[in-house]
């Protein structure tokens, strides 16, 4: 089936399966493997990227049904802030919110939404937010704590 | 230097930027040219004979390339997965040690275990033509459970081995133990189960493997935590390859917790075909698939007991478990419920007399391995279980009693009774630490608050000890392990000054880039960023064995003091020679190799520059160039210690758990970075609070199917699972190593279960509870509530 749709900025024009996963196509289609694929179950949340702007778990959408919309992935995103970084992935490495680094990009991904739609979270709200995605390194402390500074700084940045 | 990037200090992680981008670079990231995929078929039966397999139709499927059977690995003479550490029986006989072939041959022995291997040009195909392979399977009876595989008439797991029995082992005095039970004024106990894990890294496991018949060399890209051990193991003892012929590059590794220390059938086979179909083969595990063919973790039952004096005083400690193998022995499966776990029942008690009995059984499950802790949370989780135990039934305070039987700081090092020394530690400073910061002695206020809001609240504390860094390879050759155990490191100090550090260790989280460039740092004087550090390429670093057992830092580390000495050595040669002075009148500081009492001196960068400039170089005594490699093999463990206190909250309506806060208080010797130190401390934490309330692998006990197999049914800690924890580090100095590090990795998860778990049954205490087996989850914690109710309300 023919796909068109816009990812990170560029019209993407594929013929794929109607059975191919979102997380599979962005992975082996346009190798971007920034968006990682870490149950099977839609449980861990390593895979999830911005459709349209909404936080979804890629392996939980077919590539055919994103026709016509727009795919941000953690490659993508720090052009969405118009700089080498967003803020939300400063705020992961300045709050050591990572340690292997595997669940990050969807951890970011998920971020990155939560803070648009909650103007001044609280710590109950992030982890409550974030539980759709696992983390087994952790301990999401820092993962909590970069995901408050991560939110200061979009909405500082969004204020300014 | 501006900005000090050595020791102590918490600079910011070197290697984030590629992982917050996207641009990690996993094994399941990696394309070869003309590469093709593979999957397993795997066994849906716990124990059944082969009697045939059946691959015609499956062959023919469209982008089929291959498909191959244990039959065809045994043809090729592709030999089994080594066991790397051997264990005896107390009376000094080796264990039992079937062979375990790469791929199942005439029977498979767990579900998962697998049969075929079929390779397409896509995982598609290649599932497709799986399913069409018939195997005819004859079903045999399983055993599960340890106790039942030990019961006449069981299911034989291996034909010749009739009583499931792999080892018997002890440690310790068996007649100084019984002594001591004689003269005892009381005697505690407890019979308990330490559950069966899964170690669950986030990136499943994978291997990419490509033969180029041109140099008739491989190379194979694996999620280890151990390239240089699975080059080894792999050329050496099962594919027959020559070392030089063999690259192992493990890239950026999404976790490993132990789960990924251990040599797999899947990267034999994967490096194996590559050959036999000429194309580079990749393998991706399914999560499901790695429940199934991941080395599991724990699985003990226990039974303890402990003699105590009339003021509470520790006289011995017998211990009797029978620990899970699963259906092989996996790389160092013997090693994990002896050696890791008898030698450190101990504590950082003064008890005088310890026996420990352990029976290894063979049953129909995946094999059991370290997972993180391994041995040392099983150990710790049944003495600090005991301890509470006999508290409670002298009526003694929880904290006093250990105060009272623990090692006073003046008394070490410390001979335990079975077998280690304990080199340096402070576990009573530990334990005040701990007492003081949780409010121990407010506790009954909160409780009160609790009970006003109808919540159960319990108060949970755990003295723990670790041994890490395993060595020396004396020692733990004595004690099995069929390999040394040391460590290597080059650092390579380029024309310009910068640093290239090569090091044996490998990198999946623990900060290694940052942590390993501070020690470089500090002992240079250059700044962190200028020096990189590079693992997991067989064909960049000589020699390593890896991470696992909190060894990196205090092994590794200590290898990489040992070569950048080696590099000050040599610029003090060459600054001699610049400065015309005699070599011992060099001292090197502050980055500059000086004349001893001289304001005579030579930068770090001026010496470097000699070095590879040549100028005047007097090279027939003077070797030019700047690269050092040192090999360290420690003398010693190193021994972390510590003290955890959790309360716990629970809801009496729905039995389920709250952790209302946590604080670790951990003697870890030197800390190099403390914000990548409390980062490791929050996530072994976790872990180790996922085996008390969450984490369960369940077997069904007549089929032996794993009935826990997914996210969904495997239940690990999330974000709301999760307290902010207190993390307090203090530092009694490993004697041993460079700087006094002593390692970090393992201790959140040694301590946090036996917290957790003390902490629910001092909950439920006035329901007469005294022990809560893991995970305590709402289910569970109901059905006791509740049965206590009914025998109370029956009593009455």
């Amino acid at each position: 089936m023919n796909v068109e749709m816009t990812v990170n900025g560029k019209t993407v024009k594929a013929d794929t399966s109607p059975s191919l996963l979102l997380s599979d196509f962005l992975r082996e289609n346009l190798n971007l493997t920034g968006t990682h694929v870490g149950c099977d179950t839609s449980q861990c949340g390593a895979c999830v990227v911005h459709i349209d702007g909404v936080s979804m778990k890629s392996c939980t959408l077919l590539a055919v049904t994103v026709d016509g919309k727009s795919v941000t992935t953690i490659e993508g995103l720090a052009r969405t802030a118009n700089a080498d970084l967003h803020p939300m992935q400063l705020a992961f490495h300045h709050n050591h919110g990572l340690q292997c680094g595997f669940c990050t990009p969807g951890m970011i991904m998920s971020a990155v939404d939560f803070a648009k739609r909650t103007p001044n979270p609280t710590e109950g709200d992030v982890r409550h937010w974030l539980e759709g995605n696992i983390c087994r390194c952790t301990g999401y402390q820092n993962i909590v704590a970069a995901v408050l500074a991560g939110a200061a700084a979009m909405q500082a940045q969004a204020g300014g | 230097m501006n900005v000090h990037t050595g020791i102590g200090a918490s600079i910011l992680r070197k290697e984030d930027r590629r992982f917050i981008t996207g641009k990690g670079n996993y094994v399941a990231d990696i394309k070869r040219p003309d590469m093709v995929m593979g999957v397993f078929l795997r066994s849906p039966h716990a124990h059944a004979l082969i009697k045939g397999i059946d691959i015609k139709v499956a062959a023919a499927l469209p982008g089929v390339a291959a498909i191959f059977t244990g039959a065809d690995l045994a043809a090729d003479k592709v030999g089994g997965l080594p066991c790397a550490w051997g264990v005896s029986n107390a009376d000094g006989k080796p264990m039992k040690e079937p062979p375990r072939s790469a791929m199942a041959v005439d029977k498979v022995r767990c579900v998962g275990d697998a049969v075929a291997f079929v390779i397409a040009d896509t995982v598609e195909q290649a599932r497709e033509a799986a399913d069409a392979i018939e195997v005819d399977y004859e079903v045999l009876p399983a055993v599960v459970g340890v106790l039942d595989a030990i019961r006449p008439g069981a299911a034989a797991v291996f034909d010749d081995i009739p009583d499931n029995t792999c080892f018997d082992w002890e440690c310790g005095d068996a007649k100084a133990t019984a002594a001591a039970f004689k003269n005892a004024a009381h005697v505690a106990k407890i019979s308990l189960v330490n559950n069966r894990l899964v170690g669950n890294p986030m990136e499943p496991r994978a291997a990419v493997a490509e033969y180029d018949a041109g140099r008739d060399h491989y190379t194979m890209w694996t999620t280890s935590q151990f390239p240089h051990v699975v080059k080894v193991l792999m050329g050496n003892f099962v594919l027959n390859i020559p070392q030089h012929k063999l690259r192992i590059v493990a890239p950026d590794v999404g976790g490993g917790f132990g789960v990924k220390q251990f040599l797999y059938a899947e990267e034999i086979i994967t490096t194996w075909a590559s050959r036999k179909v000429g194309r580079p083969v990749k393998w991706v595990n399914e999560r499901s698939e790695g429940f199934l063919s991941d080395a599991h973790g724990r699985d003990h039952v226990s039974e303890a007991e402990l003699a105590l004096d009339e003021t509470g005083k520790f006289l011995g400690l017998k211990v009797r478990t029978v620990a899970n193998m699963g259906g092989y022995l996996s790389t160092f499966g013997p090693n994990i419920p002896t050696n890791l776990y008898g030698l450190l029942l101990a504590g950082v008690y003064t008890t005088p007399a310890i026996h420990c009995e352990v029976k290894g059984v063979f049953t129909n499950t995946v094999p059991v391995d370290a997972y993180r802790g391994a041995g040392r949370p099983e150990a710790t989780f049944l003495l600090e279980r005991l301890v509470d135990v006999a508290a409670s039934e002298m009526k003694i305070d929880k904290a006093e009693i250990r105060r009272k039987n623990m090692i006073d700081a003046s008394q070490y090092p410390y001979q335990t009774p079975v077998i280690v020394k304990y080199d340096s530690g402070d576990p009573k400073a530990c334990l005040e630490k701990a007492l003081e910061d949780s409010d121990w002695g407010g506790f009954a206020k909160r409780k009160e608050e609790s009970k006003a809001r109808g919540k159960l609240r319990g108060i949970g504390l755990c003295t723990y000890v670790e041994a890490c860094g395993l060595a020396p390879s004396r020692i733990v050759q004595s004690l099995g392990a069929r390999a040394g155990i040391f460590e290597s490191a080059t650092v390579r100090v380029h024309v310009t000054g910068d640093v290239t550090v090569l090091i044996g260790t490998h990198n999946h989280g623990q900060g290694h880039e940052t942590t390993f460039a501070q020690i470089v740092s500090e002992k240079l004087s250059i700044p962190a960023d200028k020096i990189e550090i590079v693992f997991g390429d067989t064909d960049r670093v000589q020699f390593g064995l890896g991470t696992y057992g909190s060894r990196s830092l205090a092994v590794g580390g200590t290898a990489l003091a040992k070569a950048t000495d080696k590099i000050i050595a040599k610029g003090a040669k060459i600054a001699a020679h610049m400065l015309e002075a005699g070599e011992g009148d060099i001292v090197f500081e502050n980055g500059s190799f000086a004349v001893q009492g001289t304001d005579r001196s030579k930068s770090f960068g001026d010496v470097v520059g000699a070095a590879y400039g040549l100028v005047n170089f007097p090279v027939d005594v003077l070797e030019p160039g700047m690269e050092a490699q040192a090999f360290y093999d420690p003398v010693n463990f190193t021994y972390p210690g510590g003290a955890h206190i959790a309360e716990v909250e629970i809801d009496p309506e729905c039995g389920s758990v709250d952790l209302v806060s946590y604080i670790a208080v951990d003697d870890i010797g030197t800390v190099i970075n403390p914000m990548i130190v409390a980062g490791q401390l929050h996530g072994g934490i976790a872990q180790g609070v996922g085996q008390a309330l969450f984490e369960n692998c369940v077997y069904d006990e007549t089929s032996g199917q794993m009935l826990s197999a997914s996210f969904m049914d495997y239940c690990m800690p999330r974000a709301d699972n999760m307290p902010n924890m207190e993390i307090v580090t203090l530092s009694t100095l490993c004697t041993h190593t460079s700087f006094g590090v002593k390692g970090c990795g393992e201790v959140g998860t040694i301590g946090s279960p036996a917290t957790v778990i003390n902490a629910v049954v001092d909950a439920l205490s006035h329901l007469g509870v005294s022990h809560v087996d893991m995970p305590a989850t709402p289910s569970r914690i109901w059905r006791i509530i509740h049965n206590s109710a009914n025998q109370l309300r029956a009593a009455e």
